[in-house]
């Protein structure tokens, strides 16, 4: 723990004097909070976030229900902007870089940051036009064989390219749940962010689905920072290199994936892994 | 997800339960094995050495427990290390129920023999092995790091009774050599109860990882201190 940790106030006593882990100095950060507090009107639903995050690697949030973890994670490309009455205090960088500062392109910040959701929400288009729209609305392919290129790239890294190269034109809407979240993944992949989102990607699909998002996500981390919310711990222990574990708005614990799942330092986080929460 | 976790806690009691009970049993075997020796009871001895089956099937049983328990659950954390501590505890608390036996085959090629000495050291060793195993036993099951440091810090007296075991009968093995058969067999009943005491250090490094996630295992004495 160094000066940068901050302390957890109460929590019924079972939290120690704590806070995230630092990173050891060595590792490069891609996403850094600093102080960072979030309202829901008046209520303080973030309450003093500090966490680096690393490129090119997993970063897996746990905690359970209404714990903070997908308001922090949809603060990261500024997608709680959209939510009225909310406010942000603190800083997200990223790359060095304040987010919250005046002047911020908020359309260019979530064109670098994607998000994929838990439901997985193709357009009413085909599954071509899905891809491309990002790349249209954006004019980001000068040609249309630039564009059917970067359709067919973009369904490939999202490991979906075999299963509709010859049905593109077709709707979207037409292919099975674990197909149309792996569409939802190639359309964010489309526009050629540095950094995913994923809140719950998997907790609509089926075992198998699942297995082919998860191995995607081992797959994509090579090129992209990805951070993902979920509820499956084992989900969490399988895909991710770090984790954070959210409760009450607080960030009680972050450190590597095998450390939170074989020995946390704190007891709450104990208590949530092992199933004896609440 | 309550009820989940109340029927892994009850499964995991009954885990301990079933090891607690192999390692009574594996004392027992010890203490028989021993008191066969000193009595040259050669009825005892031979219940020590047909009376494995006990400890088998309990090592069989417990590491099917562990297996299930891992399938079904998948435990994290303090749950994990608890299961990953009772395989390893296991395969010990086994190996302990075998050096028993062995302590008998020697115990009974010792009976055939005129006794070489009053023994003395053998009785101490064999208390002191069986105290380790116990108290490693209790730290595991009140998750007592410190009785389990204890453990470890005794395991140096049975290593230097070993070392004086064999230098005494040495000397008398050089004086008369019929008694070399067995001495040798009192060297070997005192390397079976030091072993029995590392058996009894294994535990208690397992409960001290199982508890605080720290491993002490092949460490000098002084780095694995409080």
């Amino acid at each position: 723990m160094n000066g940068a940790a901050r302390s957890v106030p109460s929590l019924a006593g079972l939290v120690r004097q704590a806070g995230p882990t630092p990173a050891p100095p060595q590792l490069p950060v891609k996403i850094q909070a600093e102080g960072l507090n979030f309202y829901y009107g008046a209520k303080r639903a973030l309450e003093d976030i500090a966490v680096r995050i690393h490129p090119n690697v997993v970063t897996a949030f746990i905690g359970p229900s209404g714990c903070g973890k997908s308001t922090f994670l949809r603060t990261l490309n500024r997608m709680n902007d959209i939510i009225p009455e909310t406010r942000v205090e603190g800083q997200v960088l990223i790359d060095g870089r304040d987010i919250y500062e005046p002047g911020v392109d908020v359309v260019a910040l979530r064109r670098r940051v994607g998000m994929v959701f838990q439901k997985s929400n193709p357009f009413p288009k085909s599954i071509f036009d899905n891809v491309a729209y990002g790349l249209r609305i954006n004019a980001m392919a000068g040609s249309r064989s630039e564009l059917a290129g970067r359709v067919e790239e973009s369904l490939r890294q999202a490991a979906l390219w075999e299963e509709v190269k010859d049905r593109l034109h077709e709707s979207a809407l037409a292919i099975s749940g674990g197909q149309q979240q792996r569409l939802c993944i190639a359309r964010a992949l489309a526009v050629r962010p540095d950094i995913l989102l994923m809140d719950e990607p998997a907790s609509a699909l089926d075992p198998i689905a699942t297995q082919r998002i998860e191995e995607l996500v081992y797959d994509l981390k090579k090129t992209y920072t990805i951070v993902i919310v979920t509820h499956n711990m084992q989900q969490a222990a399988r895909v991710s290199d770090y984790t954070a574990f959210f409760w009450l708005g607080k960030l009680v614990e972050y450190d590597r994936t095998d450390k939170i799942f074989t020995a946390p330092a704190e007891k709450l986080t104990e208590d949530y892994v092992t199933g004896r929460f609440g | 997800m309550e009820r989940v976790v109340r029927h892994f806690q009850e499964e995991l009691e009954a885990l301990q339960a079933r090891l607690l009970e192999m390692g009574g049993l594996a004392e027992e075997r010890v203490r028989a094995a021993v008191q066969g020796l000193m009595s040259r009871d050669v009825a005892l001895i031979d219940k020590v050495l047909y009376g494995d089956e006990p400890i088998n099937e309990l090592h069989i049983e417990v590491d099917q427990r562990c297996f299930r328990l891992l399938a079904l659950y998948q435990p994290m954390a303090t749950d994990l290390r608890a299961i990953v501590a009772a395989v390893k505890i296991n395969t010990d608390l086994e190996r302990v129920g075998d050096l028993a036996v062995n302590i008998a085959e020697a115990a009974k090629r010792y009976a055939a023999h005129p006794p070489v000495k009053r023994l003395i050291d053998i009785p101490r060793m064999t208390d002191l092995a069986q105290a380790m195993l116990r108290d490693a036993l209790d730290s595991f099951v009140r998750r007592d790091t410190a009785l389990a440091q204890r453990v470890l810090n005794e395991d140096d007296v049975l290593d230097s009774l070993k070392t004086h075991i064999f230098r005494e009968l040495l000397t008398y093995m050089l004086q008369n050599p019929s008694t070399v058969e067995p001495s040798l067999d009192l060297i070997l009943i005192s390397r079976h109860l030091e072993r029995i005491g590392d058996h009894a250090t294994n535990i208690a490094e397992d409960v001290i990882f199982m508890v605080s996630a720290r491993d002490v295992r092949h460490q000098a004495p002084s780095e694995s201190e409080f």
